[in-house]
């Protein structure tokens, strides 16, 4: 049985809602998420979906891949350090097994971790219960040996999901869900237990999608992250608005590509009066403290609560 | 083995159209209509609210932005929903600054579950028009018997129970079969939005009365442009200016046309798509020569 709407969360008009003041009364909640990925070479076969859109083994696409994570991701990161900003990693936790010198380069500049899966050629489909749960407690214990955090963040192996991801996230105690793309606010997520926002994130300005689904110049790419953030600032200031980057160094740190980018993160830094530089949890944490009362309340004034949990067919 | 021998018959074959709904009409012999105010060209914006639902079934092909992926595609419901949640509200302050009116198709299972939305939308002084039930229920010729005037029937009575008398309709993916302009005059619609045979309305006679077709322009449409031909967004903006100069340039000549152009919410109310939407709408709302109307004031004023 599939659901139309898998009510997830309320509907939420985005004119009149209360407004969100960042930490330092910031406008703008703004996060780098860099995706640390690995793809398998000859993954296992998943019904729901190829490992990789051409048979086994891409070596163009693997080793592009392999690439991000032994030159691209150091660019990516020293750029960053430049702008004294701290990454907050979607990971592919075997990463920690495979390259452990990225996680301590990052553990080293108290960057965040969130999970991405296990690889990102392992999906969730077609996963029963104790399948995703132990892809969710592989994550926490990998990433929490590896590094001493423990994970609140995220954000699906190659966005794979079940109807149950994010009840059983919330019930490990995740703070904030990288997979819904509705707003430019965090909202609570209708879980069965627990409490989880989503946290925007983003396909639209996301590299992966600029470069690698729409073939754009980094020229644009550039343009279209200087436009999204002057309108997300200028509606932060009536808002609270949150802006993520989300990023793959084996496209954006390719040596054509990381200079325009540079532009970009020059044109936010020039307005860091008003920006809140934070990480995912960061940012999840203070809007569950300050914020997740007055949504819900909201919703339920404009008569939008519908009740019910996500993917709950109907039930209560 | 050879193709049956009325293959290479031609029953329709004479001067004028292959069908009775309407009469054939070059440009050249149209009567000129005049604009209120003197105006030289129509602007007719078209704001359009989709439910894409998580399981579609996609027949007889899938609508314009519906799910991509293995179920549960949350990716594309939730960027679809954007569009209902943040990027209309945008666009309708972008409408409100300018002064603009704009006509908003809405599927009819969206009206309650956007309520606030709608509030909003009459608020502004806005035309509404039905877009049939939702995304996934395409009107098409293979349909079983009564499916379509069911669709039509119960999306007309969630209009009513929502307080809303639409004049004009706007099916799904902009698909028919051959019964859907009777079966919508029936329904008590007498404007249409799927068909695009001139720049200006057009009276098409059916069975059960007249439906005006409401020129909306297919290749200004900015999903398709921005989204799939991956066109910048100066380059929409510039083909949508560009088509209004040409109209008040042939006014002489033509009368009043309409550009009817799309502004999709999950597609132009993305945050860094609104500077360019607003380049659009600052250049209707600082022409003297352009009107920029409702989609029944236009119709009323092309009927004259």
């Amino acid at each position: 049985m599939t659901v139309a709407d898998p009510n997830l969360y309320d509907y939420w008009p985005y004119r009149d809602r209360p407004k969100i003041v960042w930490p330092g009364g910031k406008k703008l909640a703004f996060w780098v998420a860099p995706n640390i990925e690995f793809y398998e070479f000859d993954p296992a076969k998943n019904p729901g979906r190829a490992g990789w859109p051409k048979p086994a083994p891409d070596v163009v696409a693997y080793s592009q891949r392999d690439w991000g994570n032994r030159v691209g991701h150091w660019r990516l990161m020293e750029l960053l350090d430049k702008y004294g900003l701290r990454g907050s990693v979607s990971l592919n936790v075997a990463l920690c097994d495979h390259h452990p010198e990225i996680i301590e380069a990052c553990v080293e500049r108290n960057w965040e971790f969130f999970s991405h899966g296990i690889y990102n050629t392992r999906y969730s489909y077609g996963m029963d219960e104790a399948q995703e749960r132990a892809i969710i407690d592989d994550a926490i214990r990998t990433v929490e040996k590896a590094s001493g955090q423990r994970i609140r963040g995220y954000l699906a192996p190659a966005l794979t999901h079940t109807e149950r991801t994010l009840d059983l996230i919330a019930e490990n105690d995740f703070w904030y869900t990288c997979d819904l793309f509705q707003d430019d606010q965090p909202q609570p997520v209708k879980t069965a237990s627990g409490k989880l926002i989503s946290l925007p994130y983003s396909l639209e300005v996301n590299d992966v999608i600029t470069y690698g689904a729409l073939g754009m110049s980094p020229a644009r790419y550039t343009d279209i992250l200087k436009r999204h953030f002057d309108q997300l600032l200028e509606e932060g200031e009536q808002s609270g608005t949150v802006m993520c980057i989300p990023l793959h160094a084996y496209l954006v740190s390719q040596p054509h590509r990381i200079g325009p980018f540079e532009e970009a993160l020059k044109h936010v830094m020039g307005h860091a009066d008003d920006v809140w530089f934070a990480t995912g949890a960061e940012i999840a944490g203070y809007y569950r403290d300050h914020c997740w009362d007055q949504t819900q309340a909201d919703i339920a004034a404009k008569g939008c609560a519908t009740g019910g949990k996500g993917f709950g067919h109907g039930a209560a | 083995m050879a193709l049956p021998e009325d293959y290479l018959t031609y029953p329709h074959r004479s001067y004028g159209m292959d069908q009775t709904l309407y009469p054939w009409r070059p440009a050249t012999e149209r009567p000129k209509i005049a604009w209120p105010d003197g105006k030289t060209a129509a602007a007719m914006i078209v704001v359009p609210l989709e439910f894409h639902r998580l399981n579609p079934q996609g027949k007889p092909f899938k609508h314009p932005g519906a799910m991509q992926t293995t179920y549960p595609d949350l990716r594309h419901f939730t960027t679809r929903d954007y569009g209902n949640r943040v990027g209309v509200f945008r666009i309708l302050d972008a409408l409100k600054a300018r002064g603009l009116k704009a006509v908003f198709p809405i599927n009819a299972v969206l009206l309650e579950r956007v309520r606030p939305l709608v509030e909003a939308i009459l608020a502004g002084g806005h035309e509404m028009a039905a877009y049939g039930w939702e995304a996934d229920c395409i009107h098409w010729s293979g349909l079983e018997q009564g499916v379509e005037a069911e669709w039509i029937g119960r999306t007309r009575d969630a209009f009513d129970r929502a307080g809303l008398k639409p004049r004009a309709w706007m099916s799904p993916a902009r698909q028919q079969s051959f019964q859907t302009l009777a079966l919508i005059a029936d329904a008590g619609f007498d404007i249409c939005l799927d068909w695009e045979q001139d720049t200006v309305p057009v009276p098409m006679q059916t069975d059960k009365g007249v439906v005006w077709a409401a020129p909306l322009s297919n290749e200004l449409d900015d999903r398709t442009l921005l989204t799939v031909r991956l066109q910048t967004e100066d380059e929409w903006a510039d083909q949508v200016l560009e088509a209004i100069r040409l109209h008040k340039a042939e006014a002489d000549r033509f009368g009043g046309q309409v550009v009817g152009f799309t502004l999709t919410p999950y597609v132009s109310g993305l945050p860094f798509r609104m500077k360019t939407v607003r380049r659009v709408l600052d250049g209707l709302a600082q022409d003297d020569a352009v009107w920029t109307a409702g989609l029944s004031e236009i119709v009323e004023a092309a009927r004259g």
